[in-house]
């Protein structure tokens, strides 16, 4: 495992911020690689198509071979090296100085539009800052604007996803509470993340966004460059890679990193449906249930003498109805948000490598201009030597962005998924539990009844 | 024993003096002494094993020469004194189908009206969820099927009554010619029609309370199990979605492991359980099936219970009609002794207008009522006897099968809490496989 390991709960990078202020540059991290293994097998021949109805996810087989081997399967061996995983977070002190909630959300309704506003709290105790507490109002549109900005003056580092703009599938409406919900979680996240992020922190619109009324903001969004230069630069950089541009002479790094994302992408939204899938499921188990328990209550009133155990059966099911439901949350609120975080990240981490390629194919494009021109050789030489030092900057500071990101992923989804096992495991006992105790109660009255006669 | 409402108008004193406590009965080989239902030690499954060993696809050749398939179970008996004495002796087999089963059935209903006949599993498959397949030849069906004749068996063979019956008897031990003997009883023609019981139904006028109790209860019975046979198998549906959706993720983590350095190995292996967890239900499931056959039958039992009721109401409505009918001819009788005219008739207009018959048409006449009443009067109380008889030995079969109701329900729940309980046991086991495994990662 790498010595810059996680600690637990919010990701924190564990070093302070090289060179402080908000500048784009961030120093070559030391340290083992990332991502510097062998490139990646290619990924898996069958290529999943999904369509919306997911059929593909049915695994209907009668596999047998399973059963058998099933539960008795002996334990993987600790490996020394994860167990330094496990306790070596409890050691490192919290270096978090910036809090933020993002909660409330209220409907305001003007003339003209609808929207939803969020309220964003603030706690910190750094300097930069006049206060240590702020309490703005942000909607949706402020969100989108604070992400331009960072990916602007940013354009190699990975800056966290915002929540869908709509969701196109399903029942969920535009302002429906759940859809509220859970957009307030993902831009509460958001937030957070760029609060963690040892480069980002400092960024001065971010800083900005936190504290501004919302008629400073407004003023200060009038100012520089808007949404549409950056659609530009990314346009012109998906343009350029369409090309080829900056694939030529792109550090296998790089590539590696691409064709990780490929597969990760794939995989990432598989996961996503397939979980969505069994939320569901479990959503169709738990409205069965529902209505299974009482048909045993109402069973009770033509059976005086089965009453007891009807009931009991009743009971018993109406329980481990709750304890799906508690399961459900448990999906909902952690694993669910989480996947969907990482799906649109992929986007992100693609968008990412794609400009660091187009700042490559300016050098690129320079450096050829340089062998055929004989011309401006000085000119272009001190351009060239710019945009050297343009790409070193840029491919450093992905490099080092993608570790961080690297490790947040490992650390985000095994909490994800061990948070799935441990709910399941906290369901099965529940229902356990439940069942057992009916059985109980029922042998006990079975060996006071009567010895069995014959039985078929 | 309560006396059942059976005294009807006008008969209630010739009926009642001099009867006859029922010894022998309407019913075929009836245990001498009485209170069936305590003699177990004369029944047939305690001196034979009765097992449904095994089933075959067969082709044949129906009534109308098609061809046709049809599935063929292994019926074997072996003395069950052969076992203890530590020899296996082989059994005595042979082979029939489920037509057969049915025909025996019907024998048995005709023949033993005042027994709730045990139901055979059903001939089609219903309450079916999502996979389970409605097809009367997949492989599983069969095998239920299989247990279900099996259970229709010992039930006979357990019941103090019908276990005696030859037919049954010959049904188990003898191959051919049995459907020949069967029809050879003519027991199609003793049959009530359908249109005489409903009739029945309708008109009676004072059925014993407890039958008109009972109607009501299987009607329920029946009511409550089907709602809960169709919402268990929509949970089933559901229950098998959650899980093997599960599977997918086995495939997916695998392929993930692929790319990842350090997670490979805990992905890997929690996918591994993942697929586990998927396959799990299968066998889960196909336990449930048996849970869900259990109700079943008591389902079908209800059925089998309504039989009893109608058979109930046919004879009661049987000996009201004839206490009726020897009513009204007793009160002709008297008009035509005395000369009185109670009642409108067209005999009485007829012979005010046309004039009056002579004294020697009128003794005739008397002389021939007389007769039918004398005749009418023995009828009815044979009927009434029988009407009791059958109340009585009914009676005391629906308190046995209350008995054995109770008894097998309580069972059967403890039965599913007990497959519950595995279930829940097998996912904590995988899920805290997977646990481990993804703290690897």
């Amino acid at each position: 495992m790498e010595a810059e390991s996680r600690v637990p709960g919010p990701p924190l990078s564990g070093s302070p911020p090289g060179g402080g202020g908000g500048a784009a540059a961030a120093e070559p991290r030391p340290g083992p690689p990332g991502a510097a293994r062998a490139p990646p097998p290619p990924a898996s021949p069958e290529e999943l198509a999904f369509d919306d109805d997911e059929e593909d996810l049915e695994v209907f087989s009668k596999d047998t071979s399973l059963t058998e081997a099933n539960s008795f399967s002996p334990l993987i061996p600790t490996s020394p090296s994860s167990m330094i995983n496990q306790y070596k977070f409890e050691d490192e002190p919290e270096l978090r100085d910036l809090f933020i909630t993002v909660d409330d959300p209220e409907s305001h309704i003007t003339a003209i539009e609808t929207f939803i506003t969020y309220r964003v709290v603030t706690k910190t105790s750094r300097g930069e800052f006049d206060s240590s507490e702020y309490e703005v109002r942000r909607r949706y549109q402020d969100f989108l604007w604070l992400k331009s900005r960072l990916e602007e003056a940013h354009p190699t580092l990975i800056i966290p996803p915002l929540p869908e703009k709509f969701i196109m599938k399903g029942m969920v409406e535009r302002f429906s509470d759940e859809f509220i919900e859970t957009r307030r979680k993902a831009l509460h996240k958001f937030l957070n993340r760029i609060a963690e992020h040892p480069t980002l922190t400092f960024n001065e619109d971010f800083k900005i966004f936190l504290t501004a009324q919302t008629w400073e903001l407004s003023t200060h969004k009038k100012q520089g460059p808007g949404l549409f230069s950056r659609m530009g630069q990314t346009v012109r950089a998906v343009a350029s890679s369409v090309r080829g541009g900056g694939v030529k002479n792109r550090p296998d790094m790089f590539t590696d990193i691409n064709d990780y994302m490929e597969t990760f992408n794939q995989k990432i939204n598989l996961l996503d449906k397939i979980s969505q899938r069994i939320y569901k499921e479990e959503r169709g188990y738990y409205c069965e249930m529902k209505e299974y328990g009482p048909i045993h209550t109402l069973w009770c009133a033509s059976e005086e003498d089965l009453v007891d155990s009807l009931k009991g059966v009743a009971s018993c099911i109406d329980k481990c109805c709750k304890a799906t439901e508690n399961r459900m949350a448990g999906l909902s609120e952690n694993l669910l948000p989480v996947l969907h975080e990482y799906v649109l990240y992929s986007e992100i981490l693609t968008g990412v490598l794609k400009r660091r390629d187009q700042i490559q194919a300016e050098l690129d494009s320079k450096v050829d201009a340089l062998s055929n021109k004989k011309a401006e050789k000085d000119l272009l030489t001190e351009e060239i030597g710019n945009l050297e030092d343009k790409v070193e900057c840029a491919n450093n500071a992905l490099k080092a962005d993608w570790d961080r990101w690297k490790q947040n992923m490992q650390h985000d989804m095994k909490t994800a998924f061990l948070n799935v096992a441990e709910n399941n495991i906290h369901y099965y006992e529940q229902c356990l539990a439940t069942w057992e105790s009916f059985l109980t109660s029922q042998t006990v009255d079975l060996h006071l009844g009567e010895d069995s006669e014959d039985k078929p | 024993m309560e006396r059942p409402e059976a005294e009807v108008l006008g008969a209630s004193d010739s009926c009642q003096a001099g009867e006859a406590e029922p010894g022998t009965g309407p019913a075929e080989e009836e245990p001498g002494g009485g209170a069936a239902g305590t003699m177990m030690e004369d029944c047939l499954s305690k001196k034979i094993e009765i097992t449904v060993s095994e089933a075959e696809k067969r082709t044949g050749r129906n009534a109308m020469n098609m061809q046709e398939t049809y599935t063929a179970y292994l019926i074997e008996t072996r003395a069950v004194e052969s076992q203890t004495e530590g020899q296996c002796s082989p059994p005595d087999s042979l082979w029939r189908r489920y037509s057969e089963f049915e025909l025996l059935r019907n024998y048995l209903l005709v023949n033993y009206p005042h027994i709730v006949v045990p139901p055979l599993p059903e001939k089609r498959a219903e309450f079916v969820w999502h996979k389970l397949s409605a097809d009367n030849m997949d492989p599983d069906f069969v095998e239920r099927r299989r247990i279900g004749l099996e259970n229709f068996l010992i039930r006979v063979a357990s019941h103090p009554i019908i276990c005696q019956d030859k037919i049954f008897y010959s049904f188990l031990t003898q191959e051919g010619g049995w459907k020949e003997m069967v029809n050879e009883t003519g027991f199609q023609l003793k049959a009530d029609s359908r249109l005489k019981a409903l009739n029945a139904t309708f008109r009676v006028k004072n059925p014993d309370k407890r039958f008109t109790e009972l109607k009501h209860y299987s009607d329920e019975l029946q009511s409550v199990i089907s709602h809960l046979l169709r919402v268990r198998a929509r949970v089933a549906d559901r229950l098998y979605g959650v899980y093997k959706v599960h599977g997918n993720y086995g495939r997916v983590f695998s392929e993930w492991s692929a790319i990842e350095k350090e997670m490979g190995d805990g992905l890997q292996s929690a996918g591994h359980h993942m697929d586990v967890y998927a396959a799990s239900i299968d066998d889960i499931l196909e336990e449930e099936e048996h849970y869900a056959d259990q109700l079943k039958e008591y389902l079908f039992y209800a059925e089998a219970l309504r039989a009893v009721c109608r058979k109930h109401e046919l004879m009661q409505y049987d000996l009201e009609m004839a206490a009726q009918d020897l009513a009204s001819k007793k009160q002709q009788c008297e008009e035509l002794a005395t000369g009185t005219l109670r009642t409108f008739s067209l005999k009485g207009m007829t012979s005010k207008l046309f004039g009056q018959e002579t004294p020697e048409q009128r003794e005739g006449k008397i002389k021939v009522l007389e007769e039918q009443i004398h005749e009418g009067e023995e009828q009815l109380k044979s009927k009434n006897v029988e009407g009791r008889e059958f109340v009585k030995s009914a009676w005391t079969d629906i308190e046995r099968f209350k008995e054995q109701k109770n008894q097998d329900l309580k069972e059967a729940l403890i039965n599913y809490a007990v497959m519950q309980i595995s279930m829940c046991k097998k996912g904590i086991q995988v899920w805290t496989n997977a646990k481990e495994c993804f703290s690897k990662m």
